[in-house]
């Protein structure tokens, strides 16, 4: 997945190419439940604001937390970061764990070997703090016709990643439309 | 630190949020990839990017950059401003030795069903004056002295 130009969901439709049955069966079927590998914990909490110079005192003074969230939280749009999966862990090959395995799904099985994001739509519920075990769950919310775009020609794909604490309280949903296509030529 | 919060009655449609300047350098993208446990070559490799992504450099990550609006709308509210939405559109890359400059207005205030006080916004990440990355936000402020948006639980939370 990389961000290099833009595009939304639009283009021009290309006849006969009706989606795959077993694409569309996927659709609104919740896949690839899983749980993090690791509790929320203020390393990264702490790492990320200094990535971007927050100095949000819910994040650095436990007092203005306890007034204001009832306790330290965690940014709200570090949601994606708790269901990483570590690089390299007993038993796997470094780097084999896909994040939003519905999107590699979707390139191999409708041969489409290029693929870039082109919108990400956060919502935030719950609070995330430290302690907290999340888990997630991926579902296909639509594919779109084969469409000529200035990429090539493709389809847009709407994936929804849902979040929950471990009481099963919806903390976060991250709604992703990525675009698969092929080069002229591929 | 941020300390002061803004209220509900100090937001109008138009103001316009003081700009946030960055100068971009390979740390702030390799640092802001490993906060967010990105380990993808096109964010620390410059060789992978420029070869296999074909972009003259590594680039900023998607998780970072939200990262990065979150931090200057709450900048703007203060501590009690609680995000309830962001929509982002990438339309290119922020890569080492750029300026990047968040610019931010008010489209919308609203009180919810329940009561909650809300601002949205448009905020663009941009570099020389050309949008890399549209985001609409929106997030609740306290609707005076006695409020706090981060109390709302359940149902009383709509965002």
């Amino acid at each position: 997945m990389t961000q290099n130009e833009t595009e939304s969901q639009t283009g021009t439709i290309e006849e006969g190419n009706d989606l795959p049955a077993d694409v569309s069966a996927l659709i609104g079927v919740r896949q690839y439940e899983e749980v993090a590998e690791f509790p929320v914990e203020r390393g990264y909490i702490w790492t990320t604001c200094a990535s971007v110079e927050n100095g949000n005192p819910l994040f650095w003074d436990d007092d203005a937390a306890a007034e204001i969230t009832g306790g330290p939280i965690a940014p709200p749009t570090m949601l994606s970061v708790w269901l990483r999966a570590h690089h390299w862990a007993p038993g796997r090959e470094a780097g084999s764990q896909l994040p939003l395995r519905i999107h590699f799904d979707l390139k191999e099985r409708l041969e489409l070997p290029e693929a870039i994001m082109t919108e990400d739509v956060l919502v935030f519920h719950e609070p995330v703090r430290p302690g907290d075990l999340l888990q997630s769950s991926q579902i296909l919310r639509s594919v779109s016709e084969l469409k000529h775009t200035k990429l090539g020609v493709g389809r847009f794909w709407v994936i929804d990643v849902e979040y929950r604490n471990q009481r099963d309280e919806l903390v976060g949903v991250d709604t992703l439309t990525g675009l698969g296509y092929r080069r002229q030529g591929q | 630190m941020t300390t002061s919060n803004l209220t509900a009655g100090e937001i109008a449609v138009g103001d316009r949020l003081a700009e946030l300047r960055h100068d971009v350098t390979a740390t702030t993208v390799v640092l802001g990839a490993l906060a967010s446990r990105d380990d993808r070559p096109m964010h620390h490799d410059r060789d992978f990017a420029q070869k296999r992504n074909g972009t003259q450099d590594i680039f900023l990550n998607t998780p970072n950059q939200a990262a990065w609006f979150e931090r200057y709308l709450t900048d703007w509210t203060g501590p009690m401003g609680r995000l309830g939405r962001v929509n982002f559109r990438m339309t290119g890359p922020v890569f080492p030795d750029d300026t990047m400059v968040l610019a931010g207005v008010v489209t919308d205030t609203w009180t919810d069903d329940v009561g909650c006080t809300w601002a949205k916004l448009d905020v663009e990440l941009s570099v020389g004056g050309v949008v890399k990355t549209l985001a609409a936000a929106s997030i609740a402020v306290p609707s005076g002295p006695d409020d706090n948006p981060w109390s709302r639980k359940g149902d009383q939370w709509r965002p």
